[in-house]
């Protein structure tokens, strides 16, 4: 997703005078023929999270549509009262780019793991957030979010579904066990995860890659009484608009995610996905267990 | 480009008369009255904006990052017409747009909302950059920091960013009134030249001073001018 994100991103600055990259030195190697094109419009401020926001803040103040992108939790937690402040409080947009979700970099421990980037861009209002499931999708994905005049938030990350999916970000029926069946909200890359542990199971699968906004109309189509939602980020950080949505009718809700335990473990993100309790199996347990209590 | 036939002198008595209409029997700290000389021979004799042209995009910015000093501010924009000032009444008020801190969406001629401290140079690197990257060259951005807002590492991240790539259409000025906790020995702006910035020291409370000062860049570098006030009022 990273290398499509690069090569989008450097077909746009060339398409748009209005665009403009600010890196933290993340990926400014690859942006290297890009910065000598475009070299006001490729903005390299070093080991600089703050700036590297402050400075998108300042840029589309006078007027251009800045993206900028780093680390997820340097990008998003670091630097998180600049997005607020340098962004959102001068009225001024970006988009906002990370790699490394969750736990890429799992060998690298917690300082490199960023599972809250979700949540916390979630206590802000009116952004968009996309969270690709595969690099296919990420194009059409930057190109929407660079030509709209809101902020975004583009989640890129190294796990994959097999194969692109989506449309505008509206939920996308994969699987259909028909009306009022248990409806599987996946988002982005644990899609295929989702799909093999329902295997069997008279669930309806939805996907997204846009979690916000959330597309309450597609849930509120889609839902009967049992609601479960998995998301490769924070475990639970779409239970409030899936609460709000389905405020007027009685329904249960699993969330899965990430969990808040710090692991303290290296190993790989597919070890990690497990040891969330993200893999086929872990969610399969997860899920017999939720739809078990129904029955009761 | 001097933007006011009024001398010094009746602005201060101007400016001076609205900021009672916002103090308005309240207690101010020494840092309103500190800036309130760097603002007058801004506005007065160096920044190209007017009412007029507060959304031109080849004007000059003015980015005060020290958002408490706000009523001295608010005082100048009533004087020079970018707000009513009748806005100066019940300032903080419940139906006032005036805060304690400043708010761009709600006060014409504010380029930044600010408070927090360590947010204006970030953003004024930003919009130096921005006027660049579009072939905008006249424009100037100034940034007005506190001497303790410079312990905020914020400022030092934009600071060495901004020497080192020559970024020669900012200037910074640093209000020294001495209330950093540990000080800057060596003084504020060593901090500066040491990464390439040109650098003027001066009387905080002398016009002429301040003027040369923030007329002093070579349009080669970033240049900071440090406005020393130490007596308070």
């Amino acid at each position: 997703m990273r290398e499509t994100f690069i090569d989008t991103m450097t077909d746009l600055l060339a398409e748009d005078p209005r665009t403009a990259v600010v890196l933290a030195d993340i990926s400014a190697a690859a942006f290297g023929p890009a910065a000598q094109r475009h070299p006001d419009r490729v903005l390299n401020v070093g080991i600089r999270e703050q700036l590297l926001v402050g400075v998108a803040g300042g840029l589309a103040l006078t007027g251009l549509r800045p993206v900028a992108h780093s680390y997820a939790p340097f990008l998003v937690e670091r630097a998180y009262e600049q997005i607020k402040l340098d962004l959102d409080h001068q009225g001024a947009e970006a988009v906002l780019v990370s790699v490394g979700a969750s736990y890429d970099r799992a060998a690298a421990g917690r300082t490199h793991l960023g599972p809250a980037d979700v949540a916390l861009i979630d206590t802000l209002t009116d952004w968009t957030v996309h969270v690709p499931g595969h690099r296919d999708e990420v194009p059409a994905l930057l190109r929407a979010a660079v030509a709209a005049d809101g902020s975004a938030y583009l989640r890129l990350s190294t796990q994959s579904n097999d194969m692109a999916r989506g449309n505008d970000g509206s939920l996308q029926v994969v699987r259909d066990a028909g009306p009022g069946a248990p409806l599987l909200v996946a988002v982005g890359p644990l899609l295929d995860q989702a799909l093999a542990a329902v295997a069997g199971l008279p669930v309806t699968v939805a996907y997204t890659h846009r979690p916000r906004p959330f597309d309450i109309a597609g849930l509120r189509a889609l839902a009967g009484t049992e609601v479960i939602l998995v998301e490769p980020y924070l475990s639970g950080t779409s239970a409030r608009v899936v609460g709000a949505a389905l405020a007027d009718r009685p329904h249960r809700l699993l969330t899965l995610g990430v969990s808040r335990t710090e692991l303290r473990r290296y190993g790989s993100p597919e070890d990690h996905t497990r040891w969330h309790g993200l893999d086929a199996a872990g969610l399969r347990r997860s899920i017999d267990a939720f739809l078990a209590r129904a029955l009761v | 480009m001097t933007m006011t036939t009024a001398t010094d002198h009746t602005l201060s008595g101007r400016v001076g008369a609205l900021l009672e209409r916002v103090r308005a029997g309240r207690e101010f700290g020494a840092n309103v009255y500190s800036t309130l000389d760097v603002l007058q021979v801004l506005y007065d004799r160096v920044l190209r904006i007017t009412p007029e042209t507060a959304d031109d995009p080849d004007r000059d910015r003015f980015l005060l990052s020290k958002g408490h000093a706000v009523a001295g501010y608010y005082a100048v924009l009533a004087a020079k017409g970018f707000v009513p000032v009748e806005w100066l009444d019940d300032q903080g008020g419940p139906a006032s747009r005036l805060g304690d801190h400043p708010d761009r969406l709600l006060v014409p001629g504010v380029e930044i909302g600010s408070g927090s401290l360590g947010h204006g140079l970030g953003l004024g690197v930003g919009t130096a950059l921005g006027l660049r990257a579009q072939g905008r060259l006249d424009p100037r951005v100034y940034v007005l920091l506190g001497d303790a807002e410079l312990d905020e590492g914020s400022n030092h991240e934009a600071i060495a960013y901004a020497g080192a790539t020559g970024l020669a259409n900012l200037t910074a000025i640093v209000l020294d009134n001495r209330s950093a906790s540990h000080g800057w020995p060596g003084g504020a702006a060593s901090r500066f030249t040491v990464n390439g910035w040109t650098a003027a020291t001066v009387d905080g409370r002398d016009h002429e001073a301040l003027h040369t000062a923030l007329t002093g860049h070579d349009n080669h570098r970033p240049h900071v001018v440090v406005a020393v006030v130490t007596n308070g009022e």
